[in-house]
């Protein structure tokens, strides 16, 4: 349904990596914005930093937004079908402590065990999700 | 200090995702829908961050400390338990569901209050927000 973008992706894929690499350099930490979510939720010391990562993120968006159309959602659901999601992505990431960025990325690039097993379960539950609501219901 | 660096990264990091695609729930869906109209490209934004940092932490991590703090601070725990493959489980079913994963959920909703399709990234990220605080309320109780 998507056009195949193979340069685009890589060139994005590879600044995703030299960031997280350019964060690990200067702060000695592990770039895991779900982590950095719980951090936030939790007030705790490392409150600063973590807070001004994800008003970066946000703002990231907001410029690109002004220079260019940001591609968003044209095959809609129910609000509450995305309200779910965000429960489970909450709620999960918190259980097993990290998303794409913390175990992929990141966890991948140090050759952790823990997320190797993670990114294989995530990605395989993710496909039958989509599986199911795309080709069953 | 360390705010300003973590906030140029997040920047750099949200420009990633949008150069990427992977801030576009649509194209998430369309990568992880195989059996459907397959569009493999997210598998070379995951290929080419991996490469990098497979390369680049191994020769950060030699050094003696980061630039602006006084130790490295990795991840401890080596045991692979329930709650990481449950957890895991659980957030796959969430990113399925919605093509959105938490850092593509936040800067999508940046995007969206400039164009005004705000409403679908801001019901994902209040989700991210209340689902990690359930599993925090849940947990602390038991300690």
């Amino acid at each position: 349904m998507t056009d195949f973008t193979p340069y685009s992706a890589l060139i994005g894929g590879a600044l995703i990596g030299l960031i997280s690499a350019f964060l690990l350099f200067g702060l000695g930490r592990v770039l895991g914005i779900s982590g950095f979510v719980h951090g936030l939720i939790a007030r705790d010391s490392q409150f600063g930093w973590r807070a001004s990562f994800l008003i970066g993120l946000l703002l990231a968006g907001v410029i690109a937004a002004f220079m260019t159309e940001v591609p968003y959602r044209i095959v809609t659901m129910p609000w509450f079908q995305v309200l779910a999601a965000g429960l489970l992505v909450g709620y999960g990431t918190k259980m097993g402590s990290g998303c794409t960025s913390g175990h992929g990325v990141c966890g991948l690039g140090r050759r952790s065990m823990r997320s190797v097993v993670a990114v294989s379960t995530f990605m395989a539950t993710a496909i039958i999700t989509v599986y199911f609501v795309r080709h069953v219901f | 200090m360390k705010n300003i660096f973590s906030l140029i990264c997040g920047l750099l990091f949200g420009a990633g995702l949008i150069i990427s695609q992977m801030a576009n729930p649509d194209k998430v869906l369309s990568f992880l829908d195989i059996l459907g109209g397959w569009d493999p490209s997210l598998a070379f934004v995951m290929g080419g961050a991996v490469l990098v940092t497979l390369i680049a932490f191994p020769l950060i991590l030699k050094r003696q400390k980061p630039l602006l703090d006084t130790q490295f601070h990795m991840p401890t725990k080596k045991i692979i338990d329930r709650p990481l493959v449950l957890g895991a489980a659980l957030f796959g079913i969430g990113w399925g569901l919605s093509g959105y994963c938490p850092g593509p959920g936040i800067t999508q909703l940046g995007a969206g209050l400039v164009s005004g399709h705000w409403a679908d990234p801001l019901m994902f990220v209040i989700g991210l927000f209340v689902g990690s605080l359930i599993y925090s309320k849940l947990n602390s109780t038991k300690s």
